[in-house]
C-alpha cells in the first residue's frame, strides 16, 4: 500500500512546488517572494523524505536538516535586511 | 518492496499519514497561490504547510523506526525544527509586511496606516 501512496503523495508535492514557482514569479510585493521562498523550502524537505522512502537508502536526511536550516536563516536575513536595511548591524 | 514484511495495520497508518500530509501541503500551496493580497496568503502556508510536511515527516518516522529495527531520531529533530522556526519566520514576515506598507485588500479593519495619510 505504501508502494502505491508515494507517487500520489509525491505528484500532490510537486503540485505544491509548481504552485509555489509560480507565486515566486508573480508575487507583487518582495514580501510574497520570500514567502514562497519560504514555503518551497518547506516542500522541498517533504519531496526529499518522500524520495528517500521511494528509494530506500534511509541517508538523505542530512540533506533535508541541511535545507531546514539554510531556509530558516535566508528567511530571517531577508525579513531582517527589509526591516532594517542591514542583516548585521 | 521491502526485505522486512510490515504489518498490514502499521503499513496503513504510514499510508493514511503520507497521503494526508501531501494533501493539506498541497492545500496550502493553493492558498498561496490564489488569496487575493499578503496577509491572507501569509495565513495559508504558514499553518497547512508545517502541519503536512509534520504529517509526513511523522509516517516517514514510523516507516523508517520499523524497518531499521530502532527509533530514527533525524525525522524528529527535523519536525521539532520546522516547528519552532515556522512561527518565528512567518512572524518576521509579517513584521517586514507591516512595515513597508504592503497593500492589503479594501474590508480591511482597524489597518495601522490608516490616519496618517494627511
Amino acid at each position: 500500500m505504501i508502494a502505491a501512496v508515494i507517487p500520489i503523495a509525491l505528484t500532490l508535492f510537486a503540485i505544491g512546488v509548481l504552485l509555489n514557482l509560480y507565486r515566486l514569479a508573480k508575487g507583487p510585493d518582495i514580501t510574497d517572494r520570500i514567502l514562497a521562498l519560504d514555503t518551497l523550502m518547506i516542500n522541498s524537505i517533504a519531496l526529499i523524505v518522500l524520495a528517500d522512502i521511494q528509494m530506500q537508502l534511509g541517508i538523505i536526511f542530512e540533506a533535508a536538516l541541511l535545507i531546514a536550516l539554510m531556509g530558516f536563516v535566508g528567511t530571517v536575513a531577508m525579513t531582517k535586511y527589509l526591516l532594517r536595511g542591514d542583516v548585521i548591524e | 518492496m521491502t526485505t522486512t514484511e510490515i504489518p498490514f495495520l502499521l503499513e496503513l497508518v504510514i499510508a493514511f499519514f503520507l497521503l494526508i500530509g501531501a494533501l493539506v501541503a498541497l492545500l496550502g500551496s493553493i492558498g498561496l497561490a490564489r488569496l487575493p493580497d499578503f496577509y491572507t496568503r501569509l495565513h495559508a502556508p504558514t499553518k497547512a504547510s508545517t502541519l503536512g510536511v509534520g504529517c509526513t515527516l511523522l509516517g516517514s518516522l514510523l516507516y523508517f523506526s520499523f524497518i531499521n529495527e530502532g527509533i530514527s531520531v533525524q525525522e524528529g529533530l527535523i519536525t521539532l525544527f520546522l516547528f519552532v522556526t515556522a512561527p518565528v519566520s512567518a512572524h518576521m514576515m509579517a513584521k517586514a509586511a507591516l512595515h513597508r506598507r504592503v497593500r492589503c485588500v479594501r474590508r480591511t479593519r482597524n489597518v495601522p496606516w490608516e490616519g496618517d495619510e494627511s
